[in-house]
């Protein structure tokens, strides 16, 4: 863990009590900070149930950048293949596309009905799409999502 | 004024193209100049994206970026994600020449360089400061009298430090830009609470992101709101889609979900069906006969 910063915490829990998720899940923002000072946390399935809602960041009192801790730390999961399989099917989706979100047969319906033609996005120009994936490509991000 | 790039992203095409007719439809009625912006990818969003790896986030939003700069256009987002990968990653590359260097290097190999010239823009900070909320009260023709059940959206104001949108406890442009439409912005508890979409949740715990959806739609229903009004498709998902998913569990809200352009667009005097509100998966009825006796009775005064 590479963020300095985090040395500073002293464990007050104004994230974990400021955290929309952790109500719900076992996702406790102050331990995962501390415990990414003493060990490898990579494979703690805690990480993911976070929704960047930065709430934790904003109220921390010291000014520590909580939420971007925790996408380091899961940048460092998903290095070493801590991945799950709905977030493969999203990057696979985005490498095939360009868009995480593609569009469906249903889709297309509805925007014939209200007037709207077809999206001027990558979709359409080939190009485009194949610069996408080439720069996914040169910046290992294929590699990374391999099973 | 000058001229923006509308960037719509994935959702927004892709899953609610209501949204899009309805921001198209606005910006043209307001008289700002725009179009479309050709090419461009997902943003990429900022759940997944910049939690998988850094580098290709910039990367790829360094190239969306760079097809406004090539056009000499702002760039204009009607979603609080894009907003904040596009928002974030512009200021990340003007500021940190290391990284520059490094996504140019990658970007130099499809032809293109990030220069650092535009602006990433939010439809809702736009409006607030460049038309103002004043302007838009004036050019209502069907005040709506609805009690809206306002969500700002994580992204548009956090982290506050880099947004520079004031603070994100007690944000009011959105508010005020609610208002003048006609509207009452009501309080509610956990006003400022996220919608439980966000960080790749949703996408891989389903059930964990419609808790908080639960926590929020229970408060919105018990203040009595019309609607929920948001600035983001993916909110606009996680309540329209989630109110879906929640009702096969028994949970039934009934709460329509509105975006800001669509609102808008009522407000200045299109149809429920013009600004696609009639593509969203949560109906009720109720709301639709409020919305048609609204617009007719104003139309009858004039």
């Amino acid at each position: 863990m590479k963020n300095s910063d985090i040395l500073t915490c002293f464990q007050c829990g104004a994230c974990t009590g400021s955290c929309p998720s952790g109500k719900y899940t076992s996702l406790n923002v102050r331990r995962i900070i501390k415990d990414s000072l003493k060990k490898d946390i990579s494979d703690h399935p805690d990480l993911w149930m976070c929704t960047t809602c930065y709430n934790c960041q904003e109220r921390c009192p010291r000014g520590i950048k909580v939420t971007d801790a925790i996408l380091s730390l899961r940048a460092e999961a998903a290095r070493k293949g801590h991945i799950l399989p709905a977030h493969r099917v999203v990057c696979k989706f985005l490498i095939e596309t360009g868009h995480a979100v593609p569009i469906d047969q249903i889709n297309m319906t509805k925007r014939e009905n209200i007037g709207l033609l077809e999206t001027e996005t990558v979709r359409k120009y080939p190009k485009a799409l194949k610069d996408v994936r080439k720069l996914l490509e040169l910046t290992g991000f294929n590699g990374l999502i391999q099973e | 004024m000058k001229e923006y790039s509308l960037y719509l992203g994935c959702l927004i095409p892709n899953r609610y193209p209501g949204i899009e007719k309805a921001t198209k439809l606005v910006l043209d009625r307001l008289g700002i100049k725009w179009s479309e912006l050709k090419e461009a990818s997902c943003c990429p969003a900022p759940g997944v994206f910049r939690s998988f790896d850094q580098n290709t986030w910039l990367t790829l939003a360094a190239r969306n970026i760079i097809l406004c700069e090539e056009k000499n256009t702002d760039l204009l987002t009607i979603c609080n994600g894009c907003f904040s990968t596009l928002v974030d990653a512009n200021n990340i590359l003007k500021n940190n020449g290391d990284l520059r260097v490094q996504v140019n290097d990658h970007l130099k190999k499809i032809g293109k360089e990030f220069r650092g010239t535009i602006q990433v823009r939010h439809i809702i900070e736009f409006l607030d400061k460049e038309i103002g909320a004043k302007m838009i009260d004036e050019m209502i023709e069907k005040p709506l009298e609805l009690k809206v059940a306002l969500h700002y959206g994580c992204h548009l104001l956090k982290p506050t430090k880099e947004r520079k949108l004031g603070g994100a406890e007690f944000p009011k442009f959105f508010d005020g830009l609610v208002e003048a439409t006609g509207a009452l912005s009501i309080p509610y508890e956990g006003k400022n609470s996220c919608c439980g979409a966000g960080g790749g949740v949703r996408s891989a715990m389903l059930e964990t992101s419609l808790k908080m959806t639960e926590f929020k739609l229970e408060r919105i229903k018990k203040a009595g709101a019309d609607c929920i009004v948001e600035a983001c498709p993916f909110c606009h998902l996680q309540y329209d889609s989630g109110q879906v998913e929640l009702a096969k569990a028994g949970k039934i809200f009934d709460v329509p979900v509105v975006h800001y352009s669509q609102l808008l667009g009522l407000a200045l005097g299109y149809s429920f069906e013009d600004v696609g509100l009639h593509l969203n998966a949560t109906r009720n009825p109720g709301f639709e006969s409020k919305i048609a006796l609204l617009q007719k009775k104003d139309a009858s005064i004039k």
